[in-house]
């Protein structure tokens, strides 16, 4: 169970500079019982020549939280406070000989009440929200806001490109399921804001001689119809009657992505949709299904579900539907798998 | 010095009369017991007298409702699953916020794929399922009721047969993970409501990899794993035969053994309990007292963190657990903890003792001398202790 170094067993043991510090002029405190980890580091700095004369430690957490807390104390005694800011997680860890992969997590806390206590001591207030999201990579100390962010700013779309940007998913590979549950849930939300805006900004656009163009039935069959509710329980019709059934052919429409390649947007979908429905065959037989949720210009939104929801091979559908499309439609496409809740995009 | 183990819901020590049993089928015996001919014959008879052993053990009405599998994993699996493909109608599962990982994994996969809806029972603080809801939850839409008889953390032991029944009432399927419960306490299956029940055998001094799943006589039954027709075709695979005659013996031996895990073991955990909560301030006793295994302690030492405990612990030559083994070394605390609102202070700092007949006296004296000043010495690194000490103590506020 517990593969600690002998350094950090050493210092979780006899942990060094361990109590209060009555003469310290710098505190950092990071932590808190509900996380089951926290640390408050009590410096001592001669305030002229900014040299770490004193350091002690208070810890509660794990053997590895204490010994790393012990080993920042050792690290920073002796530094002049530039020294010490420029001490990170990665000195902590490297000075216990490494961490196992999931207490990564300890030195990094290290790390943070260090910059803390200097923070204190420049008379600055730097509040560290420590494990801001939950933890989803354990190996590698990544949480969901991290992931989240990651795929926004890059427009991630499967879990290899989180892995590659964020690291989380590189280790013991059993976060993979969360990371495709946030991957679904940030893209969904994504494609709703863009969704929004652009209806925003049709509404602007239409001025004031024209109603609001949400109103049901007054939207072509692309991106801008109304969907239903997410807890509405899902139709059983047939899309193609459904998805002619909702168009208004005859309203006025906002300004549409050009048919490609000489293409009605009906019959692309109509094309999509044959693909899909083809392809559902082969998924079947293997436990899983793929909907089409909806067409957004060049982009398919596909919901997996069945055996291929956490499927590690989930990528691989994924790709090989949009290949499917692209030879069919002889466009590009991009398909991008949502959540079955992505109805009410 | 010798390590004292205490960690007996997480595995227990094979039988050492469990391996001689087992040994002959390995190289003398070892025919496949679906063979025909001599070799095969007397194995299949070995297999069956293993059967009625742990018939015997759970008190079931025949000894072919008895099913074996590869673990407790397995028959919880099994029995879930099964259920939900034998009625179609039916697709909710009623279960608790506090079983094993065995049984909540799989049915957040089957609630996440769209194959289940699933209720997850809340329980009370001393982890005693919450019946109202309990009984709100049950409809004619229910496939299975799956609840554990005793808790793996904290012992605490469910009013089974009453839940049982409750279910039953609703014609669902009642499934009981009785893994922690089968060799510790009595169970009684013939003329219960009890559809279902998964055991496993390292958990009772047999062999690990080798369980079993009770399907009463009549449930429509569905196997998880199709191939030959073993195991009258309710679970495909060639016998694991030696494993089946160690768990026949473990279980043989279980039941010889009740009075003791009920009347010794139960005095050896008692003993260590009181001392604990008498030379330990601030710690608390998790679980139902009045209705709990035999074996087990859960007790929290607020502003500690469990894992440093059982660093320490290790050192002095005690093993003992944070709760399940399974969620052992991860940061989050204990679902089952939480489940029981266990307060904060509390809830990172849990330890597990639990015994089993291999226990001694010894063992006992040995914690009690060992634990307190572990305790002190972390509570003095604690950047809490100070405070909560003035607290509970007005002689140094």
């Amino acid at each position: 169970m517990w593969e600690y170094s002998d350094k950090v067993k050493e210092h979780f043991f006899n942990p060094k500079n361990a109590g209060v510090l009555a003469t310290a002029n710098a505190v950092g405190e990071v932590g808190a019982l509900a996380c089951g980890d926290a640390l408050t580091l009590m410096l001592h700095i001669d305030p002229v020549t900014e040299i770490i004369l004193e350091a002690r430690f208070q810890a509660y957490g794990c053997g590895s939280a204490i010994a790393s807390s012990s080993a920042l104390t050792e690290l920073v005694i002796g530094k002049t406070v530039a020294q010490a800011s420029a001490i990170g997680s990665r000195d902590i860890a490297d000075f216990l000989g490494g961490l196992p992969p999931e207490k990564g997590h300890c030195a990094v806390m290290g790390s943070e009440a260090l910059q803390s206590a200097l923070a204190d001591f420049r008379g600055e207030r730097r509040a560290f929200e420590f494990e801001e999201g939950a933890l989803v990579c354990r190996c590698h100390g990544v949480d969901e806001k991290a992931i989240e962010q990651a795929i926004r700013a890059h427009q991630l779309t499967s879990v290899e490109q989180v892995t590659a940007r964020t690291t989380a998913g590189s280790g013991c590979t059993t976060c993979y399921e969360r990371i495709e549950d946030i991957l679904v849930r940030v893209t969904a939300e994504a494609l709703r804001a863009k969704e929004e805006a652009r209806v925003a900004a049709e509404a602007a656009a239409r001025g004031r001689q024209a109603p609001a163009p949400a109103a049901p039935g007054t939207v072509t069959l692309l991106s801008s119809r109304p969907r239903p509710a997410p807890a509405q329980p899902r139709p059983e019709s047939p899309r193609p009657a459904r998805a002619a059934a909702e168009s208004s052919p005859l309203t006025p429409t906002s300004p549409l992505p050009p048919p490609s390649a000489g293409m009605t947007n009906l019959k692309k979908i109509r094309l999509i949709e044959e693909t899909i429905e083809d392809l559902r065959v082969y998924l079947r037989k293997d436990g899983g299904d793929c909907e089409l949720i909806d067409v957004d210009g060049s982009n398919v939104l596909v919901s997996l579900t069945g055996a291929c929801v956490g499927c590690q091979m989930a990528s691989v559908t994924v790709s090989g539907i949009q290949e499917r499309l692209i030879a069919k439609l002889g466009i590009p496409m991009r398909v991008i798998p949502v959540g079955r809740n992505a109805h009410g995009l | 010095m010798t390590a004292i183990y205490l960690d007996n819901n997480a595995t227990t020590r094979t039988d050492p009369a469990v391996v001689e049993a087992m040994l002959p089928y390995f190289t003398d015996h070892f025919g496949n017991a679906s063979s025909a001919h001599s070799f095969g014959a007397s194995v299949g008879e070995a297999v069956k007298a293993a059967r009625q052993k742990l018939q015997a053990l759970l008190g079931a009405a025949h000894d072919h409702e008895i099913i074996y599998t590869s673990g407790g994993t397995e028959s919880d699996n099994a029995a879930i699953l099964a259920a939900l493909e034998a009625m179609p109608e039916r697709n909710e599962i009623v279960t608790s916020k506090v079983e094993h990982p065995a049984i909540l994994t799989l049915c957040e996969h089957l609630e996440k794929t769209g194959r289940a809806k699933v209720h997850f029972i809340g329980v009370d603080r001393l982890g005693q399922l919450d019946i109202e809801s309990y009984r709100a939850a049950l409809s004619d839409k229910v496939a299975i009721v799956s609840l554990m008889w005793a808790n793996n953390e904290t012992g605490t032991i469910f009013p089974i047969e009453g839940l049982a029944e409750l279910a039953k009432q609703h014609g669902a399927l009642f499934h009981t993970d009785a893994v922690q419960a089968a060799g510790k306490t009595p169970i009684a299956l013939k003329d219960s409501p009890i559809d279902m029940l998964s055991l496993s055998g390292h958990k009772l001094h047999g062999p690990k990899g080798i369980g079993a799943l009770y399907v009463k006589k009549g449930v429509r039954f569905k196997p998880l794993i199709r191939g030959g027709h073993q195991e009258r075709a309710r679970r495909g695979g060639t016998e694991n035969v030696p494993a089946i005659i160690g768990l026949g013996k473990a279980a043989e031996l279980a039941l010889q053994h009740m009075a003791e895990e009920q009347g010794r073991v139960k005095d050896l955990r008692d003993r260590l309990e009181t001392a604990v909560v008498q030379r330990v301030p601030n710690c608390i006793v998790n679980g139902d007292r009045n209705d709990r295994l035999p074996n087990t302690a859960n007790i929290a030492f607020e502003y500690v963190e469990s894992e440093a405990i059982l660093l320490h612990l290790d050192r002095a030559g005690v093993a003992a657990s944070s709760g399940s083994a399974c969620t052992s070394g991860s940061m989050e605390p204990s679902h089952v903890l939480k489940a029981m609102a266990v307060p904060e202070a509390a809830l990172h700092g849990a330890v597990r003792f639990s015994f089993s007949r291999d226990n001694a006296a010894s063992d006992v004296d040995r914690v009690i001398e060992a634990l307190p000043p572990i305790v002190e010495k972390l509570r003095e690194m604690s950047p809490f202790w100070a405070d909560a000490e003035k607290k509970t103590n007005p002689v140094l506020a």
